[in-house]
Protein backbone atom coordinates (compact mmCIF):
# COMPACT_ATOMS: atom_id res chain seq x y z
CA UNK A 1 0.00 0.00 0.00
CA UNK A 2 1.11 3.58 -0.53
CA UNK A 3 2.58 5.04 2.63
CA UNK A 4 4.14 8.27 3.74
CA UNK A 5 7.61 7.00 2.83
CA UNK A 6 6.67 6.69 -0.83
CA UNK A 7 5.65 10.32 -0.97
CA UNK A 8 8.75 11.42 0.91
CA UNK A 9 11.02 9.59 -1.51
CA UNK A 10 9.27 11.01 -4.58
CA UNK A 11 9.40 14.56 -3.30
CA UNK A 12 13.04 14.09 -2.25
CA UNK A 13 13.88 13.09 -5.83
CA UNK A 14 12.01 16.11 -7.19
CA UNK A 15 13.73 18.42 -4.70
CA UNK A 16 17.17 17.14 -5.68
CA UNK A 17 16.26 17.59 -9.32
CA UNK A 18 15.51 21.24 -8.65
CA UNK A 19 18.86 21.70 -6.91
CA UNK A 20 20.62 19.99 -9.82
CA UNK A 21 18.81 22.31 -12.22
CA UNK A 22 20.23 25.33 -10.40
CA UNK A 23 23.73 23.87 -10.56
CA UNK A 24 23.84 22.88 -14.22
CA UNK A 25 21.99 25.87 -15.70
CA UNK A 26 24.12 28.43 -13.96
CA UNK A 27 23.82 31.03 -16.72
CA UNK A 28 20.18 30.77 -17.68
CA UNK A 29 18.16 32.47 -14.97
CA UNK A 30 14.83 31.41 -16.48
CA UNK A 31 15.68 27.75 -15.93
CA UNK A 32 16.96 28.62 -12.44
CA UNK A 33 13.58 30.15 -11.60
CA UNK A 34 11.84 27.04 -12.93
CA UNK A 35 14.11 24.88 -10.80
CA UNK A 36 13.10 26.92 -7.76
CA UNK A 37 9.47 26.24 -8.67
CA UNK A 38 10.29 22.52 -8.78
CA UNK A 39 11.84 22.74 -5.31
CA UNK A 40 8.77 24.50 -3.94
CA UNK A 41 6.56 21.90 -5.59
CA UNK A 42 8.48 19.15 -3.80
CA UNK A 43 8.05 20.97 -0.50
CA UNK A 44 4.32 21.32 -1.14
CA UNK A 45 4.07 17.62 -1.88
CA UNK A 46 5.79 16.88 1.41
CA UNK A 47 3.44 19.13 3.35
CA UNK A 48 0.35 17.62 1.76
CA UNK A 49 1.60 14.06 2.30
CA UNK A 50 2.30 14.67 5.98
CA UNK A 51 -1.05 16.41 6.33
CA UNK A 52 -2.90 13.49 4.80
CA UNK A 53 -1.09 10.69 6.60
CA UNK A 54 -1.09 12.33 10.03
CA UNK A 55 -4.68 13.51 9.70
CA UNK A 56 -3.91 17.15 10.34
CA UNK A 57 -5.27 19.85 8.03
CA UNK A 58 -2.71 22.53 8.92
CA UNK A 59 -0.27 21.06 6.42
CA UNK A 60 -2.66 21.79 3.57
CA UNK A 61 -3.33 25.31 4.82
CA UNK A 62 0.39 25.97 5.03
CA UNK A 63 0.89 24.48 1.59
CA UNK A 64 -1.48 27.15 0.30
CA UNK A 65 0.68 29.88 1.78
CA UNK A 66 3.76 28.34 0.17
CA UNK A 67 1.88 28.46 -3.12
CA UNK A 68 1.11 32.17 -2.60
CA UNK A 69 4.71 33.05 -1.89
CA UNK A 70 5.86 30.98 -4.88
CA UNK A 71 3.51 32.89 -7.17
CA UNK A 72 4.73 36.24 -5.84
CA UNK A 73 8.34 35.16 -6.14
CA UNK A 74 7.87 34.11 -9.75
CA UNK A 75 6.20 37.42 -10.64
CA UNK A 76 8.89 39.57 -9.00
CA UNK A 77 11.72 37.39 -10.32
CA UNK A 78 10.47 37.61 -13.88
CA UNK A 79 9.95 41.38 -13.54
CA UNK A 80 13.55 41.79 -12.40
CA UNK A 81 14.63 39.54 -15.26
CA UNK A 82 12.78 41.72 -17.77
CA UNK A 83 14.37 44.97 -16.58
CA UNK A 84 17.79 43.27 -16.40
CA UNK A 85 17.37 42.17 -20.00
CA UNK A 86 16.29 45.67 -21.00
CA UNK A 87 19.39 47.29 -19.56
CA UNK A 88 21.97 44.61 -20.43
CA UNK A 89 20.55 42.90 -23.52
CA UNK A 90 21.32 39.46 -22.12
CA UNK A 91 20.18 37.29 -19.26
CA UNK A 92 23.51 35.60 -18.57
CA UNK A 93 23.65 36.01 -14.81
CA UNK A 94 27.05 34.48 -14.17
CA UNK A 95 28.70 37.82 -14.93
CA UNK A 96 26.16 40.03 -13.20
CA UNK A 97 28.40 42.33 -11.20
CA UNK A 98 26.79 45.73 -11.59
CA UNK A 99 26.18 46.12 -7.85
CA UNK A 100 29.72 44.95 -6.99
CA UNK A 101 28.27 42.68 -4.34
CA UNK B 1 -4.24 -1.91 -6.70
CA UNK B 2 -5.46 0.86 -8.98
CA UNK B 3 -4.21 3.32 -6.38
CA UNK B 4 -0.76 1.77 -6.41
CA UNK B 5 -0.67 1.90 -10.19
CA UNK B 6 -1.83 5.53 -10.23
CA UNK B 7 0.77 6.50 -7.65
CA UNK B 8 3.65 4.99 -9.61
CA UNK B 9 2.36 6.43 -12.88
CA UNK B 10 2.07 9.96 -11.49
CA UNK B 11 5.37 9.72 -9.62
CA UNK B 12 7.36 8.42 -12.58
CA UNK B 13 5.90 10.93 -15.02
CA UNK B 14 6.46 13.76 -12.56
CA UNK B 15 10.11 12.88 -11.97
CA UNK B 16 10.72 12.42 -15.69
CA UNK B 17 9.07 15.77 -16.44
CA UNK B 18 11.17 17.42 -13.75
CA UNK B 19 14.33 15.99 -15.30
CA UNK B 20 13.31 17.17 -18.76
CA UNK B 21 12.55 20.63 -17.34
CA UNK B 22 16.15 21.15 -16.31
CA UNK B 23 17.75 19.30 -19.23
CA UNK B 24 15.67 20.63 -22.14
CA UNK B 25 17.57 22.63 -24.75
CA UNK B 26 14.75 25.06 -25.42
CA UNK B 27 13.29 26.99 -22.45
CA UNK B 28 9.83 26.86 -24.03
CA UNK B 29 10.02 23.07 -23.80
CA UNK B 30 11.21 23.48 -20.22
CA UNK B 31 8.07 25.43 -19.36
CA UNK B 32 5.87 22.81 -21.00
CA UNK B 33 7.58 20.00 -19.07
CA UNK B 34 7.14 22.05 -15.90
CA UNK B 35 3.39 22.12 -16.62
CA UNK B 36 3.40 18.32 -17.01
CA UNK B 37 5.18 18.01 -13.65
CA UNK B 38 2.60 20.26 -11.98
CA UNK B 39 -0.31 18.24 -13.37
CA UNK B 40 1.18 15.01 -12.09
CA UNK B 41 1.90 16.51 -8.69
CA UNK B 42 -1.75 17.54 -8.56
CA UNK B 43 -2.65 13.94 -9.34
CA UNK B 44 -0.47 12.73 -6.48
CA UNK B 45 -2.22 15.15 -4.15
CA UNK B 46 -5.65 13.98 -5.26
CA UNK B 47 -4.57 10.43 -4.42
CA UNK B 48 -4.16 11.29 -0.74
CA UNK B 49 -7.39 13.26 -0.62
CA UNK B 50 -6.16 16.85 -0.82
CA UNK B 51 -8.38 17.90 -3.71
CA UNK B 52 -8.41 21.59 -2.92
CA UNK B 53 -4.64 22.00 -2.96
CA UNK B 54 -4.45 19.90 -6.11
CA UNK B 55 -6.92 22.11 -7.96
CA UNK B 56 -5.20 25.22 -6.61
CA UNK B 57 -1.90 23.88 -7.91
CA UNK B 58 -3.35 23.47 -11.37
CA UNK B 59 -5.02 26.89 -11.35
CA UNK B 60 -2.18 28.90 -9.84
CA UNK B 61 0.84 27.17 -11.29
CA UNK B 62 -0.41 26.10 -14.69
CA UNK B 63 -2.83 28.95 -15.18
CA UNK B 64 -0.70 31.80 -13.90
CA UNK B 65 2.92 31.04 -13.16
CA UNK B 66 3.69 28.79 -16.13
CA UNK B 67 1.93 31.16 -18.53
CA UNK B 68 3.96 34.03 -17.07
CA UNK B 69 7.14 32.04 -17.69
CA UNK B 70 6.00 31.32 -21.23
CA UNK B 71 5.32 35.00 -21.86
CA UNK B 72 8.74 36.06 -20.63
CA UNK B 73 10.58 33.31 -22.51
CA UNK B 74 8.85 34.21 -25.75
CA UNK B 75 9.03 37.98 -25.25
CA UNK B 76 12.76 38.25 -24.64
CA UNK B 77 14.94 37.73 -27.68
CA UNK B 78 17.64 35.56 -26.15
CA UNK B 79 20.37 33.46 -27.68
CA UNK B 80 19.82 30.31 -25.65
CA UNK B 81 22.65 28.39 -27.30
CA UNK B 82 25.14 30.83 -25.81
CA UNK B 83 23.56 30.41 -22.37
CA UNK B 84 24.09 26.68 -22.53
CA UNK B 85 27.84 27.03 -22.80
CA UNK B 86 29.44 25.39 -19.79
CA UNK B 87 26.50 23.07 -19.31
CA UNK B 88 28.67 19.98 -19.66
CA UNK B 89 31.43 21.32 -17.43
CA UNK B 90 28.96 22.06 -14.63
CA UNK B 91 27.35 18.64 -14.96
CA UNK B 92 29.77 16.41 -12.96
CA UNK B 93 29.94 18.76 -9.98
CA UNK B 94 26.17 19.29 -10.02
CA UNK B 95 25.55 15.56 -10.23
CA UNK B 96 27.92 14.99 -7.31
CA UNK B 97 26.14 17.56 -5.14
CA UNK B 98 22.73 16.21 -6.16
CA UNK B 99 23.64 12.60 -5.43
CA UNK B 100 25.09 13.48 -2.03
CA UNK B 101 21.98 15.49 -1.19
CA UNK B 102 19.67 12.71 -2.36
CA UNK B 103 21.59 10.10 -0.37
CA UNK B 104 21.37 12.26 2.73
CA UNK B 105 17.64 12.85 2.37
CA UNK B 106 16.90 9.19 1.65
CA UNK B 107 19.01 8.18 4.66
CA UNK B 108 17.00 10.57 6.78
CA UNK B 109 13.68 9.27 5.43
CA UNK B 110 14.81 5.68 5.94
CA UNK B 111 15.93 6.16 9.51
CA UNK B 112 13.00 8.35 10.48
CA UNK B 113 10.31 6.65 12.52
CA UNK B 114 7.02 8.37 13.18
CA UNK B 115 7.14 7.36 16.81
CA UNK B 116 4.03 7.44 18.93
CA UNK B 117 2.03 10.16 17.22
CA UNK B 118 -0.32 11.76 19.66
CA UNK B 119 -3.47 12.05 17.64
CA UNK B 120 -5.03 14.28 20.27
CA UNK B 121 -2.14 16.69 19.84
CA UNK B 122 -2.96 17.51 16.24
CA UNK B 123 -3.47 21.20 15.57
CA UNK B 124 -6.50 20.72 13.32
CA UNK B 125 -7.72 17.12 13.02
CA UNK B 126 -9.34 16.26 9.70
CA UNK B 127 -13.09 16.37 10.31
CA UNK B 128 -14.95 13.27 9.21
CA UNK B 129 -18.27 14.94 8.38
CA UNK B 130 -16.93 17.52 5.93
CA UNK B 131 -15.35 17.50 2.50
CA UNK B 132 -11.76 18.57 2.08
CA UNK B 133 -12.62 21.98 0.62
CA UNK B 134 -15.21 22.70 3.28
CA UNK B 135 -12.83 21.73 6.07
CA UNK B 136 -10.02 23.90 4.70
CA UNK B 137 -12.39 26.82 4.31
CA UNK B 138 -13.65 26.43 7.86
CA UNK B 139 -10.07 26.46 9.10
CA UNK B 140 -8.78 29.19 6.82
CA UNK B 141 -11.49 31.74 7.55
CA UNK B 142 -11.42 31.29 11.30
CA UNK B 143 -8.14 30.34 12.88
CA UNK B 144 -5.84 31.36 10.04
CA UNK B 145 -7.71 34.47 8.90
CA UNK B 146 -4.79 36.81 9.63
CA UNK B 147 -2.32 34.57 7.84
CA UNK B 148 -4.77 34.41 4.95
CA UNK B 149 -4.97 38.19 4.76
CA UNK B 150 -1.19 38.43 5.02
CA UNK B 151 -1.00 36.14 1.99
CA UNK B 152 -3.33 38.52 0.17
CA UNK B 153 -1.09 41.46 1.06
CA UNK B 154 1.94 39.55 -0.23
CA UNK B 155 0.20 39.04 -3.55
CA UNK B 156 -0.79 42.73 -3.70
CA UNK B 157 2.77 43.84 -2.98
CA UNK B 158 4.11 41.42 -5.58
CA UNK B 159 1.66 42.75 -8.16
CA UNK B 160 2.48 46.41 -7.48
CA UNK B 161 6.18 45.60 -7.40
CA UNK B 162 6.08 43.83 -10.74
CA UNK B 163 4.19 46.72 -12.34
CA UNK B 164 6.50 49.39 -10.88
CA UNK B 165 9.60 47.45 -11.89
CA UNK B 166 8.62 46.83 -15.48
CA UNK B 167 6.76 50.07 -16.16
CA UNK B 168 8.67 52.34 -18.48
CA UNK B 169 7.76 55.98 -19.09
CA UNK B 170 8.35 56.48 -22.80
CA UNK B 171 9.40 59.92 -23.99
CA UNK B 172 8.05 61.48 -27.15
CA UNK B 173 4.53 60.18 -26.71
CA UNK B 174 1.76 62.78 -26.98
CA UNK B 175 -0.74 61.97 -24.32
CA UNK B 176 -3.85 63.89 -23.36
CA UNK B 177 -3.34 66.41 -20.55
CA UNK B 178 -6.86 66.91 -19.24
CA UNK B 179 -5.97 69.54 -16.64
CA UNK B 180 -4.28 71.68 -19.25
CA UNK B 181 -7.27 71.32 -21.54
CA UNK B 182 -9.65 72.41 -18.83
CA UNK B 183 -7.50 75.41 -17.84
CA UNK B 184 -7.47 76.75 -21.39
CA UNK B 185 -9.59 79.84 -21.88
CA UNK B 186 -11.11 80.90 -25.25
CA UNK B 187 -9.98 84.50 -24.54
CA UNK B 188 -6.29 83.46 -24.63
CA UNK B 189 -6.70 81.31 -27.68
CA UNK B 190 -8.88 83.25 -30.14
CA UNK B 191 -8.53 86.90 -31.16
CA UNK B 192 -11.04 88.87 -33.20
CA UNK B 193 -9.30 91.29 -35.57
CA UNK B 194 -10.96 93.96 -37.63
CA UNK B 195 -8.48 93.90 -40.46
CA UNK B 196 -8.09 97.05 -42.58
CA UNK B 197 -8.01 96.55 -46.32
CA UNK B 198 -4.54 96.44 -47.90
CA UNK B 199 -2.48 95.53 -44.85
CA UNK B 200 -0.93 92.25 -43.81
CA UNK B 201 -2.23 90.42 -40.79
CA UNK B 202 -0.03 90.82 -37.72
CA UNK B 203 0.40 87.48 -36.12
Amino acid sequence: MIGLQHYLVVSAILFVMGVLGIFINRKNIIIILMAIELILLAVNLNLVAFSAFLGDLVGQVFSMFVLTVAAGEAAIGLAILVIYFRSRGTIAVDDANRMKG
Amino acid sequence: MIQLFAFYLFACVMVAAGALTIFARNPVHSVLWLIVAFFNAAGLMVLVGAEFIAMLLVIVYVGAVAVLFLFVVMMLNIDFAELRAGFVSYLPFGMLIALVLLAEILLGVGIWQAGPVELAGRAAPVPTDMHNIEAIGALLYTRYIFLFEAAGIILLVAMIGAIVLTHRARSGVRGQNIAQQNRRNPKDAVVNVNQPVGQGVEL
